[in-house]
């Protein structure tokens, strides 16, 4: 009692008994952050190390610079996911109109196409030698780049505008899901005061959504900020540059962790402070199932109007930059192409699955532990899992391996004191190490969706099911499992796809001789080849398709059951109500 | 029951994979970290397999090779590391992940300039870093050393990658070693005052501006040049490389910069001996000939026939300072980028 009071305060956690804090939710929860963790903490011991003393240049010169266009990058890519994320889930989720049923699933496969991948084909496409431009001056007579003005592809604007188009689908996936779970009990409040479907969505719908929606553009900015291909490409002066920059032209491996983690820092802040701006805030009901809303009937022109705007993210992230891949692919292709792809694919595969399956399980260990006991520590702890999604994939590599490599070096170092052999790496350089990366990398991708979906969930559901007798493991398998069953498996997804695009940890923690797609690919693009790399993109995109219908065809059959079963209860059964 | 059956397969599965990735230490082995990239490499990595019964094992990687063989420590498995840019190999020579290797056959090959001179690491192609100039609107003489490309004359008519890319630094520390750093900044300023547009995409994007009139000269390497004139996957880019003349700079004054793509055997090799037979073997006709005929570099072995292409650029003048003093100027040369806001 009194060490706990000593550590945590006179708050109300003081009031538990000590075996609280050292059950094996909590202990168990603890181990897991710290192995998590441990490859973020090492970024930040390597940025100790001695920089070069780079800042004093770097504040003279380019600092200034890449904070502002990384600030403008965050807030560009921010509101355009925002916007095509909650419209179009808007449009999906409150509407019946021609083509939802597709447009349902559609919307999310932008999500299967690699930055760098976009950004080249949009660059091929709108630049001064591209067919648009190439058209536009034939059409209207014009002869030099003088004589007209065409925006710059190659620019920030460019780069918000393809992360813009690749990302918004996290956004999308999960305000559509909030959406849907919306009680048309508070809907319908707000319409007989008069409210309006659009003003309904923007003063109630969103507000309500708004967990969901700030899980999601965090995951698309994080992933923005660890973006090196796009910005590389297009040559827009990020801090990710500068972090490339200062590591292998300046030799400054500390001085790159710095920057890093000065940016992990900032990101930790943003998420912080956007938790206690609605830290008096609840966004589960009390308890009475209340009735899903029915969805509003677009026709006529209002219903082209939504077909059309469902109809540009899909076209301009997915339809287009998969068209230009394939007349790639069709010239690249050669006879013992698909036999080349066979073993890259399967390591794919493999990798991205048993990264999936870990980052779920561990994510949901984690987000149900700070649940059931919620102490500061565990808070802290996981929003740290969190950030490795924030680091740049090479950076974070040498975070990981680090910590491996060390741990091998002192297993081997104490058999050779005792027993005189040597049991060399254990784990670097194998697979393990690498789908263990990977979890580090994308815990944020699963840990969001399973916490936003257990937050919808009340406690006093738990509170029952415990006083009736059930031990926290049995309220989870038997209660919570079944109601975010949906949205683990959106994690999992979510995991794989990223998974299967991959790069930069995968290229310097690989065991000898093992290629996937995405290194296929890389092997290609950086040699300047970009015909020869379009087959292995192409296969990325397609094998990232599969996962999203195998997704949609689940929420459909859940959502037939439901139907079947003549309920009208929200997707997971509970009432969702409004801020209280 | 099933799942738990599935659940026990996956972990078979990602056990006995585990187990095959973990490189034996058996004695007819080499393991390689190699920088060049699989389809570069793995004819010659095959037909040394064929002569010598040496299995190669590779692991492609980049960025972070360094910190993985610094975090691996005296157990990492690599044997000998393949390498773009002198950059990378001092590095690792600087962090001491390198040993020295004493061999008459390298030493035979590879002129003085291109090896480390304790043998710590060993230059197996060049390349040089030209000027591509278009053929109708470059007048002869307009550029003939890197210094005509600050000049007045050329203003709006560069166009470049990003100042920051490892070729653009190598260069620029070059100009340092020859000239010292406010030269080299106040060249730097010159060129970026010339450029025709922001400095962005890489260096075959460039000879396509030229082709298509956005400006008259880009710098490159090249190699590039014979990739793009001989493309049949993307027949366009031999277009664009119809468009341009291959400019040597320097050839009154220091010689063109030239680069190397390199190798070397890691400080805790346990396969040493057949590291150096690999070395060797790459640095003999056979292979040399591959680099030159596959990627259009120029063997660093005298006698050894270039590309007809390569040769159809005729013969040059190369920049011979010695490369350590090159890679010992790059941080000030990154420095020089950020100062004049080469890519802003």
């Amino acid at each position: 009692m009194a060490i706990s009071q000593a550590i945590f305060g006179n708050d109300r956690h003081a009031a538990r008994p000590m075996s609280q804090f050292f059950d094996r939710w909590t202990i168990g929860a603890v181990l897991l952050s710290c192995c998590v963790a441990a490859p973020i903490v090492a970024v930040f011991v390597i940025a100790t190390g001695t920089g070069g003393e780079i800042w004093a240049h770097l504040f003279e010169t380019v600092l200034p610079r890449y904070v502002q266009t990384t600030l403008a990058l965050m807030i560009g890519v921010g509101l355009g996911t925002f916007i095509l994320g909650t419209g179009t889930g808007w449009l999906v989720a409150a509407w019946d109109f021609p083509g939802r049923r597709i447009f349902e699933w559609a919307l999310l496969l932008p999500l299967a196409v690699p930055g760098f991948v976009i950004a080249f084909v949009y660059t091929d496409i709108l630049e001064y030698a591209g067919p648009v431009q190439g058209m536009l001056r034939a059409l209207f007579g014009w002869t030099s780049p003088r004589d007209y003005w065409f925006p710059e592809i190659r620019s920030l604007g460019g780069a918000i505008a393809m992360l813009s188009l690749v990302l918004y689908p996290y956004v999308y996936l999960l305000s559509r899901a909030a959406f849907l779970e919306q009680s048309a009990d508070v809907l319908e409040a707000s319409r007989t005061l008069g409210r309006g479907p659009v003003r309904n969505f923007l003063t109630v719908a969103i507000p309500l959504a708004r967990p969901a929606i700030v899980i999601g553009i965090s995951l698309a900015l994080m992933e923005t900020l660890n973006d090196f291909g796009t910005v590389d490409f297009f040559a827009v002066q990020t801090l990710t540059l500068g972090i490339f920059d200062v590591w292998l032209n300046q030799n400054s491996v500390a001085g790159a962790a710095q920057i890093a983690s000065t940016m992990l820092v900032f990101v930790l802040c943003l998420i912080l402070a956007e938790r206690f701006s609605r830290r008096q805030q609840r966004y589960h009901g009390a308890g009475r199932p209340s009735r899903r809303q029915i969805r509003m009937v677009a026709s006529g022109p209002f219903a082209a109007f939504v077909v059309i705007v469902c109809l540009i993210p899909l076209s301009l992230g997915f339809v287009l930059p998969v068209a230009v891949l394939l007349s790639d692919a069709v010239f690249a292709a050669d006879a013992d192409l698909v036999d080349s792809f066979l073993q890259p694919a399967a390591n794919s595969l493999f990798l991205s699955g048993a990264a999936a399956l870990l980052a779920v399980a561990v994510g949901l260990f984690l987000a149900y532990a700070v649940r059931l006991r919620g102490s500061r520590l565990l808070k802290v702890l996981t929003r740290i899992t969190g950030l490795g999604y924030a680091v740049p994939g090479a950076v974070l590599a040498v975070g990981v391996m680090i910590p491996l490599a060390a741990f091998d070096n002192w297993v081997d170092g104490y058999f050779r004191q005792i027993a005189g052999i040597s049991t060399g790496l254990l784990l670097s350089g194998t697979v393990f190490a690498l789908i263990f990366g990977y979890v580090v990398r994308f815990l944020a991708l699963s840990q969001g969706a399973i916490e936003s979906s257990l937050a919808r969930i009340t406690p006093s559901i738990d509170g029952a099911a415990r006083t009736l007798g059930a031990t926290p493991g049995r309220v989870l398998r038997d209660i919570h499992l079944p109601l975010i069953r949906g949205s683990m498996l959106s994690a999992a997804i979510l995991v794989f796809v990223d998974g299967m695009k991959e790069l930069p940890m995968t290229i310097v923690m690989r065991p000898f001789n093992f290629d996937t797609l995405a290194t296929e690919v890389h092997q290609f693009a950086a040699a300047e080849q970009f015909a020869e790399a379009s087959p292995a993109a192409l296969a990325i995109v397609l094998t990232g398709i599969l996962p999203v219908i195998i997704l949609v065809r689940v929420m459909d059959r859940d959502a037939r059951k439901r139907e079947a079963a003549g309920t009208r209860i929200t997707g997971t059964g509970l009432t969702r109500t409004g801020i209280k | 029951m099933i799942r738990k059956f599935l659940a026990a397969v996956a972990a078979m599965a990602a056990f006995s994979q585990a187990f095959q990735a973990t490189p034996a230490y058996a004695a007819e082995e080499v393991n390689l970290y190699s920088y060049r990239q699989p389809f570069l490499i793995q004819p010659f990595l095959d037909e040394f397999t064929k002569q010598t019964g040496i299995k190669v094992n590779v692991v492609y990687a980049q960025k972070g090779m360094l910190e993985r063989l610094q975090a691996e420590g005296r157990n990492t498995p690599a044997d000998a590391v393949l390498t773009v840019d002198i950059a990378r190999l001092d590095a690792l020579a600087k962090a001491e992940l390198l040993q020295p290797i004493d061999s008459e056959i390298l030493k035979k090959n590879i002129p003085a300039q291109y090896r480390h001179p304790d043998g710590i690491w060993f230059g197996l192609t060049t390349r040089a870093r030209v000027v591509y100039a278009s053929k109708d609107r470059v007048k002869p003489g307009e550029v003939a050393s890197y210094a005509d490309l600050a000049e007045p004359h050329m203003k709006g008519r560069i166009c470049t990658r990003s100042g920051k890319h490892a070729y653009n630094i190598s260069l620029l520390a070059s100009i340092i070693a020859h000239k010292g750093v406010d030269a080299a900044e106040t060249w730097a300023r010159g060129v970026k005052a010339n450029l025709a547009r922001r400095p962005q995409g890489n260096d075959r994007a460039q000879v396509k501006a030229i082709k298509e009139g956005i400006c008259d000269v880009s710098l490159g390497n090249t190699y590039y040049m014979g990739f793009m004139a001989t493309n049949e996957k993307s027949p366009e880019q031999k277009e664009w490389a119809a468009a341009v003349n291959v400019l040597f700079p320097e050839q009154d004054g220091v010689g063109t910069h030239v680069n190397i793509s390199g190798a070397a055997v890691t400080e805790y090799a346990k396969n040493k001996e057949n590291a150096v037979k690999l070395l060797e073997f790459l640095s003999e006709d056979f292979a040399q000939h591959m680099y030159a005929e596959q990627n259009f570099e120029y063997p660093v072995k005298k006698g050894v026939k270039w590309h007809p292409l390569v040769a159809s650029w005729g013969t040059f003048k190369a920049d011979d300072i010695n490369l350590d003093v090159i890679a010992a100027h790059r941080a000030e040369a990154a420095k020089i980028m950020d100062r004049v806001d080469f890519d802003g």
